[in-house]
C-alpha cells in the first residue's frame, strides 16, 4: 500500500524526522486559507501516488494567498500519469542549499533491508542508479540489530564533510529506520532530504510503501488507504478473495493462480491478442467467487471476450464447473466465453459444462486462440 | 535419487487447521512418510494415523522428524517457522502466504545460523514423484523422471509439469520456491543440489517479473552447472509498480522486466521458451530425444 506524501509526512513527524509544517487541503479556498495561516511563500503540491509531479506541473510556488488559490485551482483535477489530483499539500517554501537522497528498502538478493544515500537528490533516483551508480552509497541493515549509530554516521559522512550536518543527517537516518521497522514498510524514501540555507536538515518530500503482508499488525494504517477509482476496483476484488489488476486490452482473463495468470496473459499477447486484466481467483473455487470474478470482467466495457483458464490441482475442475454454471445463471451477458479446464477431475468438469451447453477446451493455447478470434469478431460488429 | 526429500524423509506438519489436515491426508495418500503433527491444544490426539503434539520441539524429539511443513496462519507463521527450525529439523517448507517481509528477513538469518534449509514462504512445496511430497502440489500430474523443476509459482508449475509428463518427460524433484520478495532457498541453492543429483539430467527454471533472481541463476548456471538448463519467464503484460498477485511480482526497475530477464538468460547460453509448449520442445532438445 502506497501512502501519499502528506500521510508519509504525518508518520515521519511521529518518528521525529523534521518535515515542513504544512497542511493537506481539498479545495482552492482551503489552499488560500492555509497559505494565509502558514505565511507565504508556500509550495502547493499535488497528492498523487506517482513520481514526476513537478515535471507534470503538479507542484507550484505561490507568493501570496491569492496565488495559492490560483495554483490550487490549476492543479486540482489535473491528470498526472492516470491519477486525478483530489488533494493538495500546502507547505511553507524554504531556501534550499543542497538536495540529497536517503531511502530504505529490501535487498532481495541479500534478503535484508538496505539503506541508500546519495548527494544527487531531488532527481529520479533510479536514473542516478542507472547512469551514475557510484553516486549512491549503500549500507546493509541487520534487521535484528537495526541501524546502528556508527553505521548511520558512516553513510552520513559520505554525504557531508561538515560534522554538524553529518550528525543531523545520521540522526534522520536512524529515525527513518525506526519508521521503516515500526510501520513494516517495504520502502521509505526522502527525496530530497534538503540542507537549508541556515544549515538545518529537513525532509522536503516523503514516500512510504507499506508491506501489504504486515497490515494485520497495523490495522490503523488501513484507515490511511485513499484508493483511486481503478484501485477501488482492485480493493473490492481483494475483499472477495480475488487479485485483480486492470489493463487496457479486450480479452478478459480469469485464471487460478498468479503465475498461470501471467502465463495466460503472455500467451494471449504472443498469439496477437491483448489481455484486459490480470485476475487470479486463487485456489478455492466457490461459486460466489466465480460470480464476483465474472461481474468484474463484464463490468469492463473494453472486454470483447472472456478466457477462463483453470488448471485443477487442489482445485477440482468439477467444483469450478459448478461455480461457473451458477455464475452464468446469475449473470446474463452477451460477451462470448472460452473455457479451458485441465487437471484434477477435468472429465467431470467438462461434462457439467457440456450439460449446460458450454464446450470446454482442454488445451490452453487452443483456448487463447479461440478467445482472440471471438474478441476480433466482437470488435468488428 | 532426487533432492531434499525422498520416501525415507520423516516429515511433520505444523498447523492442522482446515488446510493443514486436508493436505496432511493428501500427502499421506501420496506416500509421504509423515511422522507427526503439531497443533497447540491438540497434543496427545492423533490424525490420519500419526500422533499430534502441542509443540514442534516435542514432536521432533519424539519422532525424529527431519522436515517440517508449515500451514500455520500468517500472523503466527513466522514464529512457527522458528519453532520448527529450532526443533532441529533440516528442512522447513513454509506454505503459508502473507508473512511480513521484515519478519522473513529476520527468519532467514536465524535459519542460516542454525543450518536449516527453508523453502518458501508462500510456496506450493516440493515433490519427488513416486517418493514423497511435502506441500500442496497435486500428485497425480507428476511422473518420475530426469527433469528437475524450480519455479516461483504454483499453478504455473502444475501446467508446466503436466505438459512435461504428458510428453513423457518425468521429474526428479519439482519445487515451488515461493512468490514473496524474501524467500529461503532460491534457484541457485536448488540448482547446486540438482547438479549433484544422479537422477537429474536437465533443469527447468520457471521465473516471473520482479527482482533479479533469474539473472543470478543465469550467472550461476554459466559458472557452476554442467547439466542443460531451460528457462521460461512470465509477466510480459504486467505494468510497472503493480503487484501481480505475488508480493514479489512487481516491476521495480528495468532489470525486473521479462524482456531483461529473457535477454540475460539467453546471453548466458540458456535457451528460453516463450510458451509452456515450447518448454517441452526445449526439454526434448536438451535431453537429446531421450525420455
Amino acid at each position: 500500500m502506497k501512502l501519499e506524501e502528506f500521510q508519509a509526512k504525518i508518520l515521519f513527524r511521529e518518528y521525529g524526522i523534521p518535515v515542513p509544517d504544512g497542511t493537506m487541503v481539498n479545495t482552492s479556498e482551503e489552499a488560500r486559507s492555509a497559505a494565509e495561516e502558514i505565511g507565504c511563500p508556500v509550495v502547493i503540491k499535488a497528492q498523487v501516488q506517482a513520481g514526476g509531479r513537478g515535471k507534470a506541473g503538479g507542484v507550484k510556488l505561490a507568493k501570496t494567498p491569492a496565488e495559492a488559490y490560483m495554483a490550487a485551482n490549476a492543479i486540482l483535477g489535473m491528470d498526472i500519469k492516470g491519477f486525478i489530483v483530489e488533494r493538495l499539500l500546502v507547505d511553507p517554501a524554504v531556501s534550499i542549499a543542497g538536495e540529497y537522497y536517503v531511502g530504505i528498502t529490501f535487498d532481495r538478493r541479500k534478503k535484508m533491508p538496505v539503506m541508500m544515500a546519495s548527494a544527487s537528490g531531488g532527481v529520479d533516483i533510479e536514473k542516478v542508479a542507472a547512469e551514475t551508480p557510484e553516486q549512491i552509497f549503500f549500507g546493509e541493515i541487520n534487521p535484528e540489530r537495526g541501524l546502528r549509530s556508527f553505521e548511520a554516521k558512516q553513510l552520513a559522512f559520505q554525504l557531508f564533510a561538515d560534522k554538524k550536518k553529518a550528525l543531523a543527517t545520521a540522526s534522520v537516518m536512524m529515525k527513518l529506520w525506526d519508521c521503516f521497522h515500526g510501520v513494516d514498510a517495504s520502502l521509505v524514501e526522502i527525496n530530497p532530504l534538503a540542507e537549508l540555507e541556515d544549515g538545518s536538515i529537513i525532509a522536503l518530500d516523503a514516500k512510504i510503501v507499506l508491506d501489504d503482508n504486515a497490515m494485520f499488525k497495523h490495522p490503523i494504517m488501513e484507515e490511511m488507504r485513499l484508493p483511486t477509482t481503478s484501485e477501488q476496483k482492485e480493493l473490492d476484488a481483494r475483499s472477495h478473495g480475488l487479485s485483480y489488476v486492470q489493463l487496457d486490452g479486450n480479452i478478459g482473463c480469469m485464471v487460478n493462480g498468479a503465475g498461470l495468470a501471467l502465463a495466460t496473459m503472455d500467451l494471449i499477447k504472443h498469439l496477437g491478442g491483448t489481455p484486459a486484466n490480470f485476475l487470479d481467483i486463487g485456489g478455492s473455487s466457490s461459486p460466489q467467487k466465480v460470480i464476483h470474478a465474472m461481474e468484474l470482467l463484464v463490468s469492463d466495457s473494453n472486454v470483447k471476450a472472456v478466457f477462463i483458464n483453470v488448471f485443477g490441482g487442489i482445485t477440482r475442475c468439477d467444483d469450478v464447473a459448478n461455480g461457473l454454471v451458477a455464475a452464468l445463471q446469475e449473470i446474463k451477458t452477451d460477451i462470448p466465453l472460452v473455457i479451458r479446464l485441465a487437471g484434477t477431475n477435468e472429465e467431470e468438469g467438462i461434462r457439467i459444462l457440456s450439460d449446460f451447453g458450454i464446450t470446454a477446451l482442454k488445451d490452453m493455447t487452443e483456448g487463447a486462440r479461440e478467445a482472440i478470434r471471438l474478441a476480433g469478431e466482437g470488435g468488428d460488429s | 535419487m532426487s533432492i531434499l526429500i525422498d520416501e525415507s524423509t520423516r516429515v511433520m506438519i505444523q498447523g492442522l487447521g482446515r488446510d493443514g489436515s486436508f493436505h496432511a491426508e493428501q500427502m499421506k495418500n501420496y506416500g509421504t512418510n509423515i511422522v507427526a503433527g503439531v497443533h497447540p491444544g491438540k497434543g496427545g490426539s492423533s490424525i490420519h494415523g500419526f500422533p499430534v503434539f502441542n509443540t514442534a520441539s516435542r514432536a521432533a524429539r519424539e519422532t525424529g522428524a527431519e522436515c517440517t511443513v508449515i500451514f500455520v496462519p500468517a500472523p503466527f507463521a513466522a514464529d512457527a517457522i522458528l519453532a520448527g527450525a529450532n526443533a532441529g529439523v533440516g528442512l522447513v517448507v513454509a506454505v503459508t502466504e502473507g508473512i511480513p517481509v521484515l519478519d522473513m528477513s529476520k527468519i532467514v538469518r536465524e535459519l542460516k545460523e542454525l543450518g536449516t534449509c527453508l523453502a518458501g514462504p508462500n510456496c506450493p512445496g516440493l515433490i519427488s514423484p513416486d517418493k514423497s511430497k511435502v506441500g500442496i502440489m497435486p500428485g497425480g500430474i507428476f511422473k518420475k523422471g530426469p527433469v528437475g523443476v524450480i519455479s516461483r509459482s504454483g499453478t504455473l508449475t502444475y501446467e508446466v509439469v503436466n505438459q512435461l509428463s504428458c510428453a513423457g518427460y518425468g521429474q526428479s524433484t519439482a519445487i515451488g520456491m515461493g512468490g514473496d520478495p524474501v524467500v529461503g532457498m532460491k534457484y541457485n541453492d536448488y540448482l547446486e543440489l540438482f547438479e549433484e543429483d544422479g537422477e537429474t539430467e536437465l533443469v527447468v527454471i520457471v521465473g516471473e517479473i520482479g527482482g533479479t533472481d533469474e539473472q543470478d541463476a543465469a550467472d550461476f548456471v554459466k559458472e557452476r552447472i554442467s547439466k542443460p538448463v531451460v528457462g521460461y519467464v512470465v509477466g510480459r503484460s504486467a505494468p510497472p509498480g503493480k503487484r501481480m498477485g505475488h508480493a514479489g511480482a512487481i516491476i521495480s526497475g528495468t532489470d525486473s522486466t521479462v524482456e531483461a530477464k529473457v535477454a540475460f538468460l539467453r546471453e548466458k547460453g540458456i535457451p528460453v521458451a516463450d510458451t509452456v509448449e515450447q518448454i517441452v520442445d526445449l526439454v526434448g532438445d536438451g535431453l537429446g530425444g531421450r525420455n
